[in-house]
């Protein structure tokens, strides 16, 4: 049976949050510079071109590409077949501990909710998602995620009879309402059918994708590209300055749900989409 | 930043330097700026209802809502980039009734606000959201001054050089955002 030693995961969680605050993807970067080719608004294109020169420092001087390090969130899909030394769990969270530590990133994280809201001062606890999966390798996804995109995301258990109709015109609803606060250009991850935390945590799982990768199945994918097509119509564009560049992606992952319900959920993120995987 | 329209301004502002802006003013701003979001708000706003002095002199001051990364060694802030305004709406009136005559922000501000702004004559300026590594670079000094237990709420006192924001709510009642989203929205 392969073993792993759980130091080896808090070095890896380490070192993803901090590449994932610093280095944007080149998706990212590609999708920023397709738009600006796209994009009507002279104010539009500027926030694009800062965008870009933010990019770009952040890689260069090795500082986070924005000031809001996010809360992390860890996807562990572990091996059933791996042995690991050690608590998965509390690696994980050393790992983050360490990272935001070194990487001069910011502890985002107050206990309790209510106040007196005390900062935890080392970021911790991230939100750990555990899938047990064929195989004996791990894979570990660090996902740091801004609290402003978070706070303009929305669920809503629609009735079966409103269909994709209902769903499209939520999602059009909580783009329009959020307007410039989350940081437009967005990246919008759409959870639809499950129940009521599936949908949420689709949502999430959907932000993973690279952007505007489009879903496998047809179907979804067309929906996907229509829904994409409605946001930029919008008129938000960049910073909210108005233009065409509201979206950069728009990610669908369905499920199948109850008789009875058609649960959305809407998790929308900013244009600093971060995340940064490794498979031990 | 492009080059058209631009204003250059020098913080402290005075009443005269914000009823000249109107919204979609491209600004730099160069001067002094204390950085204070939510929890720094909800103890100043406890002193101000407490009748008790304020931890630094608001009048003509502007106020920056962002909680930077911790600085590298050798540098003077981390990433600095500005956070959503809407969370201050609660507090804004009353540090503008108090004489604060700006903030630098990013996102709507609600109609109490905007009021606010017009009778209190003071502006509310957005920097660009999510490019904090860029903005950092235009800040040449960072002190803390108060409320150091806050971490990164702390209120610090920058000293910035052209800083770019934009005008996105004017003493006039102009609104950028529904200005550009009218201007670009598509049937």
């Amino acid at each position: 049976m392969k073993e792993i030693n759980s130091s080896v995961i808090t070095d890896t969680v380490a070192r993803l949050a901090i590449e994932a605050n610093r280095q944007l993807g080149e998706d990212v970067v590609r999708a920023f510079e397709s738009g600006r080719e796209r994009e009507r608004s002279p104010a539009g294109r500027d926030i694009l071109d800062q965008l870009l020169e933010n990019a770009r420092l952040a890689r260069k001087d090795a500082v986070p590409m924005c000031q809001d390090t996010g809360l992390a969130i860890v996807f562990l899909e572990v091996g059933q077949d791996l042995h690991i030394e050690g608590d998965l769990e509390k690696a994980v969270q050393e790992g983050v501990r360490q990272g935001y530590s070194a990487g001069y990133l910011r502890k985002s994280v107050v206990s309790p909710p209510i106040a007196p809201r005390k900062n935890t001062g080392d970021n911790t606890p991230a939100i750990i998602h555990t899938r047990i999966v064929p195989g004996s390798s791990l894979k570990i996804t660090v996902a740091p995620k801004g609290g402003g995109s978070e706070n303009m995301s929305a669920l809503k258990m629609l009735k079966p009879a409103e269909g994709w109709e209902g769903a499209r015109k939520f999602i059009l609803e909580t783009v329009e309402k959020a307007g410039p606060n989350p940081c437009p250009p967005l990246v919008i991850g759409v959870g639809l059918g499950g129940n009521f935390e599936h949908s949420a945590f689709l949502a999430k799982k959907a932000l993973l994708r690279t952007v505007a990768e489009r879903s496998r199945d047809p179907g979804t994918a067309a929906l996907e590209e229509q829904l994409t097509e409605d946001i930029n119509r919008l008129g938000i564009g960049p910073a909210g300055f108005g233009g065409d560049v509201t979206a950069l992606g728009v990610h669908i992952e369905m499920h199948p749900c109850h008789i009875a319900s058609l649960p959305v959920a809407v998790n929308i993120n900013c244009h600093a989409h971060r995340h940064k995987e490794a498979i031990l | 930043m492009s080059e058209e329209k631009k204003v250059f301004l020098s913080a402290p502002l005075t009443d005269g330097d914000v009823t000249a802006l109107r919204c979609g003013d491209r600004v730099l701003i160069t001067g002094v700026l204390y950085i204070a979001r939510d929890a720094a708000h909800a103890r100043l706003v406890s002193l101000l209802n407490e009748g008790k002095p304020l931890p630094f002199d608001i009048q003509g001051q502007i106020i920056y809502y962002v909680g930077p990364t911790p600085a590298r060694p050798g540098s003077v802030i981390g990433s600095a980039g500005p956070t959503t305004s809407g969370r201050m709406d609660a507090y804004a009136p009353a540090l503008m009734e108090a004489g604060l005559k700006g903030m630098i922000g990013k996102g709507s501000r609600s109609g109490e606000v905007r009021e606010a702004m017009a009778r209190s004559k003071a502006v509310y300026f957005a920097a660009t959201g999510g490019a904090g590594a860029l903005l950092a670079q235009r800040i040449l000094k960072a002190e803390v001054v108060a409320y150091d237990d806050l971490g990164p709420e702390a209120i610090r006192r920058l000293e910035v050089k052209d800083f770019p924001v934009i005008v996105v709510n004017d003493t006039f009642g102009g609104d950028l955002y529904e200005k550009g989203v009218a201007e670009y929205r598509r049937p």
